[in-house]
């Protein structure tokens, strides 16, 4: 049971540290209406309220992934019911300041990336620029469009005990966190509306607004009207690739990875279905080293070679243009008050946090005598992710020596930094106020000549006794940041929706990248393969279940044995029951076949078993969830979740194994029932579709070559027969049909040649070859002819073949001849297609790069 | 004295490539001893794109894109350099001590800019504790620059064994140094990585060699390929090469095409290509004398 709600005098004192309005304002201040609102709630409705808030974003699918977690596994995102506040006043010092620092860092990164004067005056240490990984030099004297080089830039913002922010650090590569921000705040007005009541909190959507129309305008001016703007992502391992999708649909711009752009021609071509479509505007999520392997990173397998020349050209925009990172830089710290006299004849608003840079020697002495009481940070982060930052006081004496031995060893390469005691923040942890230290990230995004700061943030949460550094990566949790504004006009309403109309409209112009089709085609397919082996192995297992007292039987045994490797070959979960090198084995296998059984339903490391059929599947809904509707990505999520606690619960249980696969297929036949209008797009559901129908296509020609690979006894054939109808979910409609006993001709009229029956090899030959008529034909590829002529070439063989000459077989090998060779030749033509359709329209030309470089003697 | 420089780089590749990306650093560069005449770039096939620009480092950049399909991809250069016999006062008594050339360096806020970027230690050069210890018996306390280098170029000479096929580009320093052995690019990040340790400008030379091979003569190494060299900066002197795979001060014979912190700012020829495969290379270089 939570304990009832009660803020201590010490909490209302770090509340009022916290909002740094002290006392004076007395009641009636933004403060006194949250804590009022909170203990109107009550401690039980507020534990109550943060488990909502937990569940609705794990919903909503909101993650963050750690780069350490080996399994690749996303943390769920954790938001604190109560908010950080801002006031008004202080706002405005905030804003005005963290305004100067974006324009000076412009203007800084213009210097740096020019006529470097900050140098050459002596105002700027020229090691600080030069041994910084981020000084990129092929980027030196390019020209910008408009000369803009900082496009969006964040502010971590830490508040001392007395009261004062502080900047602890910039970002000013690939600021990430808005999307966050963004999600905080439409979780907290939908769960917490209560607390908005009676406070003016200033809405976020004017920041996006501004980032949209920023983007758009970055375009270069020759190209067209409508600018083709993505966002450039590493991909789903990257820790924040929930935030690039999010915002990927937000702002109604197109995801992209590395490989699905090219530089062809001095421009940026994004490879659709429909073929390449010119990129104007890059929003980066990616580290500017990694984008151009030829003249960057070149061992990058991330970025788009020839990217810089293009940028060169002017014939595309990037924010944050390439170099940018230079400024993320602990050293600069203690020299932008005079870079800031020099560039904009003015002072610094807002005070960093006192620095002292070791490449000066004074400094270096002053840093290694006091390393007990200061944080001691590399000028450049060496990798993201890592750690920058280490705590002098918690280092042993040992350790300490050896990083006083490398900062002198190195000087140029580290700064000490005063460590703050930051004032302590509320939160509402575990069902009670828990108080830790907060940082704000506030964020900007250049806007004409000046740029416009977020009302709000991203207020990170730390409960590790004197951190002072606090990260994602590291734990923590989240707060919406409030800032109450003076202004009626800007107030917060209680509830609020996406406005996406705007980005809507230009979306739909856009065709699918193939990267994208890609993904949905393996939607289908994993999604079919999944209830496909999961109905199989559901057929198996039920019949030995129901068999087992005849064990000593032979036909049982031929069945068993047929059955079972059936399920291998068809599942691909090789060697599975099949080795024919070792015939002992195997028959010890075919004897006791549910530990291998087990495997195949459990274990996430058998290829091609349901468990990691399920995660293939998983990972591809992630990658495309922002094309299909909620409800699918909720679905996938509980499937998840049950299915999570089943593995735990069911193994060695035979009946509880087939009541999990009942599980997920139920799960999975909800998906379906969804697909069509799950998809935002006619084209996209379509190429889903082809997915789907390709893998039954290519499933079913697999089990029958299998079931039927040799003429058995009448009464083993019956029992196949009766699984091959079980599997295939189709035994109801075979007996509606034709009120007959099982026979092999009926059977295959049904699964072959029907073309009325939606399990059938004809029906789902005709509805591959609407698709494929239906498939864009622009762009630069080769037209579409051949696949048309291999489909229409499959549904002949289909035309011509009668159920009663598949049926018959050769008496001297006891094979089905006809079929056989039916189901070989549509097979082959499957396959051909398939290979076609992923040329042609998911990849155009191969990925894979290689540097080649010439040698010297 | 004219020479005519010809140089043919060619990849095979194991299968079609639709589409390349590709930077040519082979434009000798003018400097106090050179000058180019002419030059020429000839690539097959014929690119779709052939940009340049110069680089940070003031070298000529050819950038160059083929579009079509193509299993072979041939560069070829030709240039005419015009020679100067670069005449260094190099035995004056009043050169400048090493000391003295790292406390002005070391000193200075932005006037020597351009020459404190090669203070600068990159991955590929960062001098480990065995660099500085074999550097330090170079640069004896008040010494000449000029004497110093000398003599660490000597002794890389007299210490290191010339041996092709030993060294990649990747191949670190560390490793050259237990070996001791290597081809010139790793002699001169060595010599690079030693004048860094002191606090000194070092820069890698990238460029081509005449070879003469007269009766009697001792053939120079790295004939009919591309050469590399290191060149420190002394106040009085300016930029001054050195060979430490020939153990000689480049004159006449050594063409240089430009300068960067290390082989990676000036690789001659690289590129992108769309392929999982492997590829051939083959490259010759004539260098001959115009009369």
């Amino acid at each position: 049971m939570p304990e009832p709600l009660s803020f201590s005098d010490q909490s209302n004192q770090t509340f009022f540290n916290e909002t740094g309005i002290g006392k004076l304002q007395g009641l009636g201040t933004p403060l006194d209406t949250v804590i009022s609102g909170l203990k109107e709630l009550g401690a039980v409705e507020l534990e109550h309220r943060a488990n909502s808030i937990h569940r609705l974003l794990k919903e909503n699918g909101v993650a963050y992934n750690i780069y350490t977690d080996s399994s690749g596994g996303a943390r769920a995102w954790e938001l604190d019911p109560i908010p950080q506040l801002i006031t008004s006043p202080e706002w405005k010092v905030i804003n005005t300041g963290l305004i100067q620092r974006a324009k000076l860092f412009n203007l800084m990164l213009q210097d740096i990336y020019g006529p470097q004067r900050l140098i050459k005056e002596g105002i700027i240490p020229q090691e600080i620029i030069y041994m910084h990984p981020g000084f990129l030099r092929s980027c030196v004297n390019i020209n910008l469009p408009q000369q803009q080089h900082l496009v969006i830039y964040a502010a971590d913002l830490g508040r001392g005990s007395d009261g004062q922010l502080w900047i602890i650090s910039d970002r000013t590569q690939a600021p990430s966190g808005y999307g966050y921000a963004l999600e905080n705040r439409l979780a907290m007005s939908s769960v917490m509306p209560e607390l908005f009541r009676n406070l003016n909190v200033s809405r976020l959507t004017s920041y996006f607004d501004t980032l949209r129309d920023t983007l758009n305008q970055l375009a270069p001016r020759a190209s067209s009207q409508t600018p083709r703007v993505v966002i450039l992502t590493p991909g789903p391992e990257n820790e924040t690739y929930f935030e690039h999708s999010y915002l990927a649909a937000y702002l109604g711009l197109t995801l992209v990875e590395g490989d699905d752009l090219m530089v062809k021609d001095n421009f940026v071509w994004l490879k659709t279905i429909e073929g390449l479509e010119k990129v104007d505007v890059i929003l980066r999520r990616m580290d500017d080293v990694y984008c151009d392997p030829l003249e960057l990173k070149s061992d990058s397998l991330l970025g788009i070679p020839g990217l810089l020349q293009v940028v060169r050209k002017q014939h595309v925009a990037i924010a944050n243009p390439l170099g940018s990172s230079v400024i993320e830089n602990s050293a600069l710290m203690p020299f932008l008050h005079l870079a800031a006299k020099r560039l904009l004849s003015e002072d610094l608003i807002l005070p960093s946090i006192a620095t002292w840079w070791c490449g000066q020697p004074k400094e270096m002495q002053y840093v290694t005598d006091h390393i007990q009481q200061l944080v001691i940070r590399r000028i450049y982060r060496r990798k993201a992710g890592t750690r920058s930052a280490i705590d002098g006081a918690s280092l042993s004496e040992a350790k300490r020596n050896d990083l006083i031995r490398e900062i002198k060893a190195n000087p140029h390469l580290f700064a000490g930094q005063e460590k703050i005691g930051f004032s302590a923040t509320p939160s509402w942890v575990d069902g009670k106020v828990q108080e830790g230290t907060s940082l704000i990230r506030s964020f900007l995004v250049q806007q004409n000549d000046s740029f416009k700061v977020m009302p709000g943030g991203l207020t990170r949460t730390s409960f590790i006794q004197d951190s002072f550094i606090i990260s994602n990566q590291t734990g923590g949790i989240s707060k919406d940041t409030w800032v109450i504004s003076d202004e009626r006009d800007d107030i917060q309403p209680v509830k609020f929706q996406h406005n996406m109309s705007n980005s809507a409209i230009s979306y739909h112009r856009d065709s699918l990248p193939s990267h994208t089709a890609e993904n949905l085609f393996w939607v289908g397919r994993y999604t079919e393969r999944l209830i496909n082996n999961a109905r199989l192995l559901r057929t198996v297992m039920e019949y030995l279940t129901q068999n087992n007292s005849q064990s000593e039987n032979h036909s049982f045994y031929q069945i068993k044995k047929i059955l079972l490797q059936t399920l291998t070959h068809c599942t691909y979960s090789y060697p599975g029951f099949i080795y024919p090198e070792d015939p002992e084995k195997e028959q010890e296998l075919l004897q006791n076949p549910w530990h291998e059984l087990t495997h195949h339903l459990y274990d996430e490391q058998q290829i091609g078993g349901l468990s990691q059929n399920l995660q293939l599947f998983k990972k591809a809904v992630y990658q495309v969830r922002n094309f299909l509707s909620p409800d699918t990505w909720h679905i996938v999520r509980q499937l998840d979740e049950v299915w999570s606690d089943i593995e735990q619960t069911s193994q060695n249980n035979r009946m509880l194994m087939i009541e999990d696969i009942d599980k997920l297929n139920a799960s999975m036949f909800s998906i379906l029932g969804m697909n069509r209008e799950s998809a935002r797009r006619e084209q996209e559901w379509a190429i889903l579709d082809l997915g789907r129908k390709f893998e039954q296509v290519l499933f079913i020609i697999r089990f029958l070559q299998n079931i039927f690979a040799q003429k058995t006894d009448n009464r083993t054939e019956y029992e196949l027969m009766q699984a091959v109808l079980t599997a295939t979910q189709s035994i109801v409609t075979y007996r509606y049909t034709f009120r007959d006993h099982l026979q092999l001709p009926l059977l295959l009229e049904l699964m072959v040649l029907d073309m009325n029956y939606p399990k059938s090899l004809a029906y789902l030959i005709e509805k591959i070859k609407l698709h494929i008529l239906a498939m864009p034909k622009g762009g630069t590829f080769s037209s579409m002819s051949e696949p048309s002529r291999l489909i229409q070439e499959a549904s002949q063989l289909l035309n011509w073949a009668d159920s009663s000459s598949l049926s018959k077989f050769d008496n001297y090998k006891y094979e089905y001849v006809a079929l056989k060779k039916l189901l070989t030749q549509l097979n082959h033509l499957m396959l051909e297609i398939h290979m076609i359709i992923s040329k042609t329209y998911f990849k155009h030309t191969q990925s894979q790069q290689q540097l080649f470089v010439s040698n010297v003697v | 004295m004219r020479y005519s420089i010809k140089h043919t780089t060619t990849y095979t590749y194991h299968e079609s490539v639709p589409l390349c990306h590709n930077l040519a650093m082979l434009t000798p560069r003018d400097t106090q001893a050179q000058h180019c005449v002419s030059f020429e770039l000839h690539v097959s096939p014929l690119p779709e794109i052939i940009e340049t620009y110069y680089d940070f480092f003031g070298n000529k950049v050819y950038y160059f894109i083929i579009e079509a399909e193509h299993e072979i991809l041939a560069v070829t250069t030709i240039s005419t350099v015009e020679k100067n016999t670069m005449d260094w006062n190099l035995n004056s008594g009043d050169q400048p001590s090493w000391e003295s050339v790292h406390d002005l360096i070391l000193h200075s806020s932005g006037e020597f800019i351009l020459e404190k970027q090669f203070v600068i230690p990159t991955e590929i050069t960062a001098p480990t504790e065995s660099i500085t210890q074999y550097a330090l018996a170079s640069f004896t306390p008040g010494r000449s620059m000029l004497e110093s280098v000398r003599d660490l170029m000597t002794r890389i000479y007299t210490d290191f064994k010339y041996t092709a096929g030993f060294t990649t580009i990747s191949t670190p320093l560390s490793e050259v140094m237990q070996a001791r052995k290597g081809v010139c690019q790793d002699f001169a990040h060595l010599a690079i990585a030693c004048v860094q340790a002191m606090g000194l400008p070092a820069r890698y030379v990238s460029g081509y060699l005449e070879t003469i091979p007269a009766p009697g003569k001792i053939k120079l190494k790295g004939a009919d390929a591309s050469h590399a060299w290191f060149s420190v900066y002394i106040p009085s002197l300016g930029w001054v090469d050195f060979d430490p795979t020939n153990n000689t001060l480049p004159g006449e014979q050594h063409i240089t095409i430009g300068w960067g912190r290390n082989y990676f700012d000036i690789i001659p020829l690289r590129g992108v290509i769309m392929s999982s495969n492997q590829h051939h290379l083959d490259i010759s270089v004539d260098v001959t004398r115009l009369h």
